[in-house]
């Protein structure tokens, strides 16, 4: 039984133009202690999947499972306990900590609001905290406008991992971050993955980060899922027209070898009213009338899943 | 420099409670008191570090000593008509001169100092927890809630503010604490309309988010999370109405309700002067200087005031 267990899901908003179809028919397992990185274009629905999944947004349709448990629709006290077996750390380490909180309350408020604890334990286990994700004792005091992204970002993870939940979704976590730390912070999470069993759902546009960490990967266009497969997998051998695309645009640092780019014509479409059937399909080389049907995600490899009616001939 | 030296004054307070930590459960809450204690003291000496906001505090506190002791200072009864000195001009003996009744100025104004700057300041706190407490969950809720909250404020801000006052003094009658009300109810629409504003900007941040990914309660979200950081451009706000209801309340006073005559009071004096403003322009004179002087120092501290409650700019 997978950890998360995600059937069918759907997120629409409702916008003035109609309705934005976000996340549309998702299904996917993130099996306890692996990553799943999602990856997808700017507004293709990715975060939207992951905050739906952890329950800070209520979605349309579809089953959620925790552990075999339906979380679709718990509320109240449910919602609490689920909501501390899930986590999340945010894209932008600017914006997602309290300017008037400094990095203890921060780091303590998940602690308090559990009433697990009592003070003397939250200030113990703040401190504990803040060692394990390396942030220096000093800075206990500080504000967050007094660090850099970094640590800002480590304080985020703190916070996320402070009730030791099974599960974190991970909104980009390092792309706001300069290359140099976004390595530190992605071992950070990969070391806490090792030690406490967690399981990522990582949503990123970076290729490279993914590749770096993830154990599967799905790739989404615009609120629907089009491939998931192992990483090594998939960049071995996409299989999904879109998914060839967008592995074929990561530089390469080999000159001599030739780039086989796909490119790729026509602008992104809209998820808002979308036809049905595969939303890639204006933009795919291999287009076909059958397209505008409704696709399903069918098992080519083991594990290897592809929502493509023309896989075969492609 | 700053921070480095906050944060070993901390240090000093962290190594004190580890001392301490074999002692009595007692002493934790004594160790979060000294926290506490010192996060207003940092306001405190951040906001007297501006030059313009320690004035004005030195102002505002001289204006409440001589207010406070106005029994001792004043020279005469506020009360007392001196025959004698009607309209009489600032001399020896009246220091500011006396009004068309031959009372003192000087003494009217440090007894009537009482009574304005008590109206204006509670006025203008009151006006600025009602639109924190309504605009921060008007902006936080949206949608309906927001709709119906700012359609009756429309409905409140089309009366003319005075209108209100007047149409609320004349139904509970004249008075202080009704003076209070009246002057109250007429700037609540624009301060809940800018207390939503700032809630509104604030409701994209992912902290809130975040807070609500904690378990946080929605109250929690709104009054630990959001309303400390919207309440800096309201405090500039609340300093500006202090001069508003003490100046309002001297219209009320004119239209014969508020503060009733012989009782002394800043805005009252004024508009009592008023007509003999050519001929005895130092009646007018010292009345508006002190609502003047009071509304300049609020106004300096309310400066100070934002910049210290914002921790981005301790330095």
């Amino acid at each position: 039984m997978a950890l998360i267990e995600v059937e069918h899901l759907k997120k629409y908003f409702n916008v003035a133009s109609g309705t934005n179809h976000a996340v549309d028919d998702i299904t996917m397992k993130i099996e306890k202690g692996r990553t799943m990185g999602v990856v997808g274009e700017s507004g293709c629905g990715k975060s939207t999947l992951g905050r739906t999944i952890i329950r800070l947004q209520d979605p349309t349709d579809g089953v959620i499972r925790l552990n075999g448990e339906d979380i679709t629709n718990v509320s109240g006290r449910k919602l609490r306990e689920v909501r501390e077996r899930m986590s999340i750390i945010f894209q932008d380490p600017y914006s997602s900590l309290n300017p008037r909180m400094t990095v203890e309350q921060t780091i303590r408020e998940p602690l308090m609001e559990s009433r697990r604890y009592n003070r003397k334990e939250v200030e113990e286990k703040a401190r504990e905290l803040m060692d394990l994700v390396g942030i220096e004792k000093r800075l206990r005091l500080a504000y967050p406008h007094e660090l850099d992204g970094g640590r800002r970002q480590r304080v985020g993870i703190a916070r996320a991992i402070a009730l030791q939940p099974d599960f974190i979704m991970c909104d980009e976590p390092v792309s706001a971050l300069d290359v140099s730390i976004q390595a530190q912070v992605l071992n950070l999470l990969m070391d806490l993955q090792q030690d406490f069993g967690l399981a990522y759902m990582f949503v990123t546009h970076d290729l490279s980060v993914v590749r770096h960490i993830a154990d599967d990967i799905s790739v989404m266009y615009l609120g629907q899922l089009v491939e998931t497969a192992p990483a090594k997998e998939l960049f071995k051998q996409p299989l999904h027209p879109y998914t060839k695309a967008l592995l074929s645009a990561i530089p390469s640092i080999d000159i001599s070898k030739p780039m086989q780019r796909v490119q790729l014509k026509g602008e992104i479409t809209s998820a808002i009213n979308p036809k049905p059937g595969c939303r890639f399909a204006p933009r795919c080389p291999y287009a076909t009338e059958a397209c505008s049907q409704p696709q399903t995600l069918t098992e080519v490899a083991p594990n290897h899943f592809v929502s493509c009616c023309n896989i075969q001939k492609i | 420099m700053r921070t480095e030296h906050e944060v070993s004054e901390k240090k000093k307070h962290h190594g004190g409670h580890k001392d301490r930590e074999h002692g009595r459960h007692g002493n934790h809450k004594e160790h979060r008191k000294l926290k506490r204690e010192s996060q207003i003291v940092q306001i405190w000496k951040r906001m007297i570090k501006n030059r313009v906001s320690l004035v004005g505090c030195i102002m505002l506190a001289i204006i409440f000593l001589l207010v406070i002791f106005a029994p001792l200072l004043a020279p005469y009864d506020p009360n007392y008509m001196d025959t004698s000195a009607l309209n009489a001009a600032p001399s020896a003996k009246h220091l500011f001169g006396a009004d068309n009744l031959g009372r003192d100025i000087l003494s009217r104004l440090l007894w009537g100092g009482r009574s304005s700057l008590l109206l204006g300041f509670i006025c203008a706190i009151f006006g600025l927890l009602i639109g924190l407490f309504f605009g921060s969950i008007v902006g936080y809720a949206g949608k309906s809630v927001d709709m119906i909250v700012m359609r009756l404020c429309d409905v409140m801000s089309s009366i003319p503010g005075m209108l209100m006052a007047i149409l609320i003094s004349t139904v509970m009658g004249p008075g202080f604490f009704n003076t209070i009300l009246a002057m109250t109810v007429g700037g609540i629409p624009n301060s809940i309309r800018g207390s939503r504003a700032m809630a509104l900007k604030e409701r994209e941040m992912e902290y809130l988010e975040a807070a609500k990914a904690m378990n946080c309660s929605k109250v929690k979200i709104i009054f630990k999370h959001m309303v400390p950081n919207i309440i800096s451009p309201s405090i500039v706000g609340t300093t500006m109405m202090i001069g508003n209801s003490i100046t309002g309340a001297s219209s009320l006073s004119f239209v014969g309700l508020g503060i009733q005559p012989p009782d002394a009071e800043w805005g009252a004096m004024l508009s009592g002067a008023k007509n003999f403003m050519l001929q005895h322009p130092h009646e007018v004179l010292f009345p508006g200087l002190a609502i003047l002087i009071t509304v300049l120092a609020t106004n300096m501290i309310g400066d100070g005031l934002r910049d210290a409650l914002d921790p981005k700019l301790k330095n």
